[in-house]
């Protein structure tokens, strides 16, 4: 086996449910109701979301792990699934009281929070709202080189 | 401006056993990094490996490479190795090293990459569990591009 290591990343799902509803401060009652249709009912509605992270690194040759996954669990479930998981976005998550809970915003909140890690370094981070939708987020340029 | 670059992929399935323990490490040591995947008689898994092949579709045939030539290199480099067998013991490959799922990986690449010579090898993913995963790409290369 001659041929050149590959760049090799690691991946884990999480699954968390959370009630949301698209409305915008800066637009009109029937301006929200014309951009966002039906997620801008008013008492909200929900979602089974499906995070996907992935994180690159070398391979440590005494485990055999980029990062140990009970490490990466433990760190996911404090910055992310604890304030989100069976929650309302809009309520129970400050930065949702200005940002829109979209998914493409989803996915850049739960990016700055996991970037944090200490034992990987974070590629990218994929959220599955529904079977049919999903939003990718691998960060800023100036992000991905500092 | 060449043909257009395309990607193929194709999924395959095995299952095999593993545990993790490192004989440099005392027994506490392994039992508090590995947790229950440090159980001496070892455990298994359904694993799925998704192989995506990039090249530009040949212009008689249509294919990057023919799907059944695929299907055979990796029944070959694959499943004759892995399949139904203990990772510890069985697989010279990954002997000396721990089988995670990120060294299982990477030993497939440098299996596959090799023999691969339509198209090239862009990436294979790994699936421990539907929930945990290894990809690996070219080195210099990642998702975002096919460079």
């Amino acid at each position: 086996m001659n041929t050149e290591a590959p760049q090799v990343e690691l991946g884990r799902r999480y699954r968390f449910a959370a009630s949301h509803r698209l409305h915008s401060p800066h637009l009109s009652e029937e301006e929200n109701y014309r951009v966002f249709g039906k997620c801008n009912n008013p008492y909200g509605h929900g979602h089974n979301y499906v995070l996907e992270v992935s994180f690159s690194g070398k391979i440590d040759p005494a485990t055999g792990m980029i990062a140990n996954v009970a490490d990466l669990d433990a760190f996911v479930e404090r910055h992310v699934l604890e304030e989100f998981d069976h929650r309302s976005l809009n309520e129970d998550v400050a930065v949702f009281r200005e940002k829109v809970p979209t998914t493409e915003n989803l996915c850049i909140e739960i990016f700055h929070r996991l970037r944090h890690f200490p034992h990987a370094k974070l590629e990218r981070v994929r959220i599955q709202e529904t079977a049919n939708n999903s939003f990718e987020f691998a960060g800023n340029r100036e992000e991905n080189h500092s | 401006m060449g043909l257009p670059m395309v990607l193929l992929t194709r999924k395959i399935e095995f299952s095999a056993s593993h545990f993790y323990h490192n004989p440099n490490l005392s027994a506490e040591e392994n039992s508090l990094i590995f947790g229950k995947c440090n159980n001496p008689h070892g455990h298994g898994h359904n694993y799925t490996l998704e192989v995506t092949v990039a090249g530009e579709p040949d212009p008689v045939t249509g294919m990057v490479l023919d799907l059944k030539e695929l299907k055979e290199i990796l029944e070959r480099e694959v499943m004759k190795r892995m399949d139904h067998r203990h990772l510890n013991y069985e697989v010279p490959e990954l002997a000396g090293q721990i089988p995670t799922c990120e060294n299982i990986a990477r030993v497939i690449w440098q299996l596959l990459e090799p023999r691969i010579t339509k198209g090239k090898l862009h990436r294979i993913r790994l699936y421990e569990s539907p929930d945990l995963f290894a990809d690996c790409y070219r080195n210099g290369a990642n998702a975002a591009g096919m460079n």
